[in-house]
């Protein structure tokens, strides 16, 4: 299927699902601290424009880059509003832990 | 083509080694330049791809603005991030476990993928030749045109983020000194200056 040295799609997954591993992984691994997890979403995310700009280049369509762009604008809002989050959490409540986050009691 | 594969090579290794470091760093400012790095080598693969637009938005948006954004953030919390390591290795196994299976699962997925022939003429916005069009001029094209109500939501998507953030981290502090210009403006010299006719030897 995948043969060395010509790139193919099957490389480009390949990495994509690597790194989108390596977000799961980093959100079991940093259980208790939310910056890291909000780290590991944002590769997850990446990973996930890896799948659709290399699909678009290697099936020749232009959409996938263009939502490739709308991914990466949710990304960046996503990223500014978690992080205003944290700072309010920590400025009333003065610690950000994951285990410390439990007024809803849920 | 030689020259493509091993750049390939050389890049996602980087980008999986620093992405592996992201998630694995004692301390998260490490974490947040290991980030940027991942994003630097994706960048450079998006350029091998031949999607340039997008690489330098990647380099722009995400080093530029979101991982400054996270190491403010980290350098900002007075945070006890030794403390908060406990446990790593406790959920070491599980987080092992679920990230072998969800890899294993992903790749049989590759694995047994074929592509037909007939899907390259789904496709709806056919990629120009790069001498007649570059990727930043078609991605424009394309944009402006089709996705232009997709284009404006992601601005007031953008809009909002921004105002969300704003209206959830400003703070009026009681107590402190700040300056207002209104009063600055409307202080006259009568208010502020008073002559007072001293005898001499006598002073006020």
């Amino acid at each position: 299927m995948i043969d060395f040295l010509t790139i193919g799609l099957g490389h480009y997954l390949t990495l994509a699902a690597v790194l989108f591993t390596i977000g799961i992984f980093g959100i079991f691994l940093n259980r208790k601290n939310v910056i890291i997890i909000l780290m590991s979403i944002e590769l997850m995310l990446l990973a996930v424009n890896i799948n659709l700009v290399s699909f678009s280049a290697f099936l020749n369509d232009l959409v996938g880059q263009i939502f490739a762009m709308f991914v990466l604008t949710v990304a960046a809002g996503e990223a500014a509003i978690g992080l205003a989050i944290i700072v309010v959490y920590f400025r009333n409540r003065g610690t950000i832990e994951v285990e410390d986050i439990n007024l809803m009691k849920g | 083509m030689i020259l493509q594969g091993l750049t390939f090579y050389i890049f996602a290794a980087v980008a999986v080694m620093a992405g592996m470091m992201v998630v694995s760093a004692r301390n998260p400012v490490h974490s947040v330049l290991f980030l940027i790095l991942t994003f630097f080598t994706t960048a450079a693969l998006f350029v091998l791809i031949g999607a340039e637009f997008l690489a330098m938005v990647l380099v722009v948006v995400y080093v530029g603005a979101v991982a400054v954004l996270f190491l403010f953030v980290v350098m900002m919390l007075d945070i006890n991030f030794v403390e908060m390591r406990e446990g790593f290795l406790q959920y070491m196994p599980i987080g092992v476990l679920v990230g072998i299976i969800l890899l294993v699962e992903l790749l049989m997925v590759l694995g047994t993928a074929t592509m037909s022939p007939e899907i390259m003429a789904v496709g709806t916005e056919p990629i120009p030749d790069l001498a007649d069009r570059q990727n930043t001029a078609a991605i424009g094209d394309v944009i402006y045109t089709k996705y232009i109500y997709a284009f404006q939501a992601a601005g007031m998507i953008l809009l909002v983020a921004m105002v969300g953030a704003i209206v959830l981290t400003l703070r009026q502090r009681p107590g402190v000194r700040k300056q207002v210009i209104a009063d600055q403006l409307a202080r006259r010299r009568e208010d502020a200056v008073e002559l007072k006719k001293v005898q001499p030897g006598q002073g006020i």
